[in-house]
Order: C-alpha cells, then structure tokens, then sequence
C-alpha cells in the first residue's frame, strides 16, 4: 500500500471510531488546509450517509475573509451541519478579556470560547487536524487525548495507547479530543490535497497583499492589527503556509500560484510550519502550556 | 513508497534520544528554526556539541529532568521510504508508555550500551517486543566511542543477546555497532570500526523487510454501518471498517461472527466508488447479498478461514496500573470495535521478566506480563498470535476508572 493510501485509511479508521464510540462527537473546523482535509476524509469514512458530527468553528472574529468565505462554500457544497462559536460573545460576557497593546491577539481567548462551545452542545469528542509533526508537545499526543471536565490535557497522565485499539471510555463532562492525522506530516497533506484535488482558501497560494513587518515576520496588514507610525506597510507578493487568525499567523514570500510550486517550496524551506505562527514563539513551552489550558 | 514505523528502547542514559536526534540531523530533517530552539535551550555536552535529545523531550517536566517521560513520535523520509519513529522512556515507571510506542511498531531497535552490555531493562524490554509479538528486532550496541571501539566488547555483547534472544525465541535479530553521539555507523559507515562489516543504520532502514506473518483468510471488524435512510438510498445497508488481513473480494462466501450467519459479498465501497476488491489496512464499506442483522462490534470473516469464537479465553496480559489485577471485579475487554463485560477468575502464572521463568505468583500488578484465563459475558471473535497477530490483541479498561490497565494478547501457552 502507498504511504498516502495508509495514512488515509488509518484516518478514515479514527473517524468511524469516533462515530461508533460517541454520542456527541464534533468536527472542530478552522478553515485550514488540515481542517480541511478532515472533512475530505469524512465523506470517505461516512458518505453516502450525512456525517456523524457537525462541523465546529471557533470565530476570534480577526479570521481571514477568504477562510470564512471558503468555510461557508464547503457547508453549503456538503450540506453538514455548521455551529459557530464567537470570541465576541465571550468578550461580552465578560468571561474574558481583550488583550491591550500592539501584540493583542485573541489567540489564547479562544480556547475559552472553544471550552464554553464543548460543555454547551455536550460535545463528548472534537475531532481536530493537528498533527505530531508540527510541535514537540503534539508529537507527545495520542490520538484519542483525554481531557478532564476542565478541558486540561495533562501530559503526565496519558492512557496507554495500544495498536489501533482506541479507549475512548470517559466521564460525562470529560471530553477527548481526536487527531485522525496525527501521523501526517506537512509534506504528506501537501501531496494528498494535491492527489484528491481538494479545494482550498485562495489565501494558501501567492497573492498580493498589504502587510507589516512584526518581530520579523510578515503580517496582513488588517485593523485587527494595531498599526501605528513605526509601521511600514508594504505590498507584496505572499502566501500563507498555515492559517490561523491575522493576529497570530505570519504570511511568507512567495510566488507559487499553484500546488506543484506549493510542494517544492516546503520540500526546499529551511524552516518549520509553525515557524510562522507567533502563538507558539511565546516562550519555550507555549503550545505544551496552551494545550494544558484546553486548546486544542 | 511505503512506510516503516520503528521504535527506540533501551535504559535511561543508553542514548535512545541521541540516536533519534542524530539520524534527524544526519539526514537533514531538522530545520533551522528547530536547530536554533535547541541551541536556545543550551543544554550541552561536555565536549560543547548540542544535545539533539532536546528535539524529542517535548515537554517541560522531560527537560526540566532530562528524562524522556513519553513517546514522542518523529517523521522523516528518504528517497526509499517514510519512516515513524516512536522515542520511548526507557525508564520502568514509564513501561506503557514505552508499550504504547512498541505496539504500533514495525520493528523494535534496543540500545545497549556498549560499557554496560545487557542489563535488566534490556531484558525486559526485549520480552515485552516478544509478548507485543513484535517480529524484528535491532539491537545496536551503542557508545561504541566510549570502548575504543572494541571488536571484542561487540562480540561479548553480541554473544550474549543471541542466548536471550534464543531463550525468548524470538524470530528474527540483527546487531549493528553504532556511536550515537559521535555519529559512527548511524548514517555513513564509520571508518572507526573496519571489522564491521554490515549496513548502517540507515541503510539497514530503508532495506530492511518487515512484512508479517503469513495471515490466511482476512478479518473484517464493523465499526459502523452506514445507513442514510433518505428517499433515494433507504434500502441502502452498507458496512464501514478496515480490513485485516490477505483481502476480500466481490463474489466472496463469508461468515459473519459470533452469529454465524453466511453471506457473500456484493459490493465493495471506497468514497462512493465501487470496487473489485480491498486489500490488508483498507477502509472500506461491504455490502453483503442478504439482509443480516448486523452493528458495530460484529465481524465479517472469510468462511474459508473462520476466526474463533469463544466465551473463556487464555491469554497473556501485560498490567499498567498500580492497582493489581483484582480477581471478582467486572473489567471491558475492547477487540476492535467490540467491547465486553469480562472477569478473570484465574491467574494461571506470571513470568519473571529477568529470568523469562514462568512463577506461581497470584498477583499481577504494576510492569507484570502474566498467563490468566479470561472469562467474558459476550462471546469474543478472535485469533491466536501465531495464526493472525492482527486479530489476536485486546485492550482491558477497568470501568471504574475508565483507564486501560492492560494489553491482552491471545496465544497458546
């Protein structure tokens, strides 16, 4: 079997387990390519019967319009179920509070949102597209990662995960979230996208776009960013390589207007994915601390 | 290209992180910016070269301790093949973590290090790769730098092994000496050691042939049915799972357990796609030619190579919690998709781990692999380990807790 057939199938595997071990399981959706192709590997494991789940989408309301635009197309193409939660609502009610300065991001208020989502609709499982190979606390997760009624990963106190035999046994008000391509890597989703022609945002290939310079890295120029007269805004040709909100996610140089180029950039880059995220260059354990707090 | 999951294990300190971090720099699968966090975290060596264990401690308490707590799992690829590799503790509080890793892995490679030769952990770990009926195992004999580069001390170890491997039986071992930390035999073959005349360790890799066992017949567990039940498709019945084993086809007779209703195939579905035939590791939908009543935790099995089916079952089980196993309590035994009330009402013996003797004990509690009968409310469609590895594994979770406080392998004696 090729690599991809084999990563596809033990994908489609995790996602009828989660159908069959459930009641209320749920597709956390961002809009990314990896959300993305989670959906793509739902119509494989369930159609042409609807999906066992609805598609879940926590808003900071800093999305890029084109993700939002395209997340919307997919709904309406496959007639899923969408549940949007918003970061707004959480803001208004006071359950968090908006962070001050030029380096606001509503990054770290979503997982608020997102726990607030989960315990509202009873989700008992949230499918979601992270991957081992993207940060050292993920390539530390299992598959099924049991959360307590806090939302709390605590790494310390992982289940034994044996073959392909998945304990999804929990609590009720404990939650596990489930990564279906945990064993994916960049390259690997790049080449299946490529393989299955899935669709994507337009904002994953080269484009022209107003941007400012940020510890370094390249940020849409959007009012969600606070952009002063130290600023320089500049137009310039680039991508984005992973799609979070405009606050946290740093576009880069490029001319590649298509999938092939897409493909030999990442094979050429020097550096990681999450490279351009700024969520995770807080300090040394970011991701590890953010996971513990319930992200996802 | 297909792709090769391997596992790491040896004792703390035999270098299991090093050898990982240093095939990853080897091959250049480590990027700048992941290069420059390690630098940043300034862990180094007395000789001031950096310590590429930091690459797989990914959390805070393994770098604050410099102990590898759980697996980490690391990608990388070649022109030959994609590889996974599971960087386990080696340390015995962490036995299933290290399990866990070793359970979803092709081919095991135990460290040895080249001062200490074969030690308890060693020992222990190899019967675990044998109880996990891993197939192929790798031992390096690592710190070679730290001997002179020895022949003799090799051979010792060598030598050694083999008798361990001999008593355990296990099938298939091969042996390289390697430096880790120096980079000796792990990727280019090092000048240091003329008298070895094998592959390194990633040419070994990357030719190394792990097929498993000869598995007659296949095995297909439900994991859910699909049924849309619209105006269009409301006849439409169709079984989703993955496939274990040689394949079906369309046309084929089977057999669906534990109701023992016969069937053939009539159709065969992958993303609203028919299809002649799925071969082993498929996902897959079955449509079968007659109305059985069939749900999720049922099996369809090729009739010509039936699986068993059985309510009181020996097995050997490997115990993860501090809790020992408790005699009179109901535990889940979970095959697949099926999961069943059981009880154990005997624990036939243990076996000491050092030793590989089989004890009279009638305890099984933490790090202990022992011989029990299990005796289950359901009846359960399995396999032994000899005849079908990929149908003979079972997980028990203890209901009280919902942890999994086991590993269960079906096989004779």
């Amino acid at each position: 079997m090729d690599y991809l057939d084999h990563l596809e199938a033990e994908a489609i595997y995790i996602l009828r387990e989660v159908a069959g071990q459930f009641e209320r399981p749920a597709l956390l959706f961002s809009g990314g390519k990896d959300s993305i192709t989670l959906v793509h590997l739902a119509k494989k494991a369930f159609r042409p019967g609807k999906f066992p789940f609805p598609l879940v989408h926590i808003d900071t309301g800093h999305n890029f319009p084109e993700t939002i635009a395209f997340r919307d197309w997919l709904v309406e193409q496959t007639g899923e179920r969408l549940i949007v939660g918003y970061v707004q609502d959480s803001i208004d009610a006071g359950k968090v509070v908006e962070q001050r300065g030029k380096h606001a991001s509503r990054n770290a208020l979503q997982t608020v949102t997102l726990l607030d989502t989960i315990s509202q609709h009873g989700f008992d499982a949230c499918i979601g597209g992270a991957r081992r190979d993207e940060e050292k606390a993920r390539a530390k997760e299992r598959i099924f990662s049991v959360r307590d009624d806090f939302g709390q990963w605590d790494p310390k106190r992982q289940r034994p995960e044996l073959w392909n035999i998945f304990n999804g046994r929990i609590e009720k008000g404990e939650n596990v979230r489930v990564f279906p391509i945990s064993n994916w890597t960049e390259l690997d989703v790049w080449n299946y996208i490529k393989r299955e022609q899935i669709a994507l945002p337009s904002i994953y290939f080269s484009h022209h776009r107003d941007v400012v310079l940020r510890n370094g890295q390249w940020m849409a120029a959007d009012p969600a960013l606070q952009i002063d007269a130290e600023d320089t805004v500049v137009h310039k040709s680039v991508r984005f390589r992973t799609v979070g909100d405009m606050t946290c996610t740093a576009a880069v140089d490029s001319e590649a207007t298509e999938i092939d180029t897409i493909i030999a950039e990442i094979r050429a880059s020097t550096v990681s994915e999450r490279g351009a995220r700024m969520d995770d260059k807080v300090s040394e354990a970011a991701m590890e601390d953010r996971k513990k707090q319930g992200y996802f | 290209m297909n792709i090769l999951k391997f596992i790491t294990a040896g004792s703390v300190d035999d270098g299991k992180s090093t050898l990982i971090g240093r095939l990853l720099y080897d091959t250049n699968s480590i990027l700048d910016d992941q290069l420059e966090a390690i630098q940043q975290a300034n862990r180094k060596n007395d000789d001031g070269t950096i310590d590429l264990a930091i690459l797989t401690d990914g959390l805070k308490a393994e770098r604050e301790q410099g102990i590898t707590i759980d697996v980490a799992y690391k990608y990388f690829q070649t022109d030959r093949r994609k590889f996974i590799i599971a960087d386990a503790p080696g340390h015995i509080q962490y036995t299933r973590n290290m399990v866990t890793g070793a359970s979803n892995s092709d081919l095991i490679i135990i460290l040895i290090d080249a001062r200490k030769g074969v030690i308890e952990q060693t020992k222990r770990h190899s019967f675990l790769a044998k109880i996990l009926g891993l197939r192929k195992v790798l031992v390096c004999v690592n710190k070679m730098d730290m001997v002179d580069y020895e022949l003799a001390v090799y051979e010792n170890i060598k030598n050694d092994y083999l008798k361990l491997a001999a008593k355990l039986e296990l099938p298939d071992v091969d042996f390289i000496p390697v430096s880790a930390l120096k980079g000796d035999n792990i990727v280019q073959k090092s000048e240091r050691m003329p008298w070895y005349h094998g592959a390194s360790l990633l040419d070994y890799l990357e030719e190394v042939d792990f097929e498993e066992v000869e598995q007659q017949g296949w095995r297909f567990p439900v994991q859910w049915v699909v049924r849309p039940q619209s105006a269009d498709l409301h006849d439409y019945r169709g079984y989703a799972g993955r496939v274990l084993g040689e394949g079906l086809r369309v046309g084929e007779e089977v057999l669906v357990l534990p109701n023992g209703y016969r069937s053939t195939i009539k159709a065969i579905e992958l993303d609203e796609k028919s299809l002649n035939g799925a071969s082993d590791g498929a996902s897959v939908i079955v449509h079968l030619a007659d109305d059985i009543d069939i749900s999720r935790g049922d099996y369809i099995v090729s009739a010509k190579y039936p699986a068993k089916t059985e309510k009181s079952i020996e097995a050997n089980i490997s115990w993860f919690e501090n809790r020992a196993l408790d005699v009179g309590q109901v535990y889940l035994l979970q095959t697949h998709a099926k999961v069943s009330k059981i009880k154990i009402p005997e624990i036939l013996y243990t076996f000491d781990v050092h030793s590989q003797e089989k004890l009279l004990d009638q305890e099984i509690g933490l790090n202990a692999i022992g011989r029990v009968r299990i005796k289950s409310a359901d009846e359960i469609v399995f396999d032994e380990q000899q005849d079908f590895p990929a149908n003979a594994r079972g997980i028990i979770i203890d209901p009280r807790t919902n942890l999994t406080v086991a590993a269960v392998l079906f096989q004779s004696a």
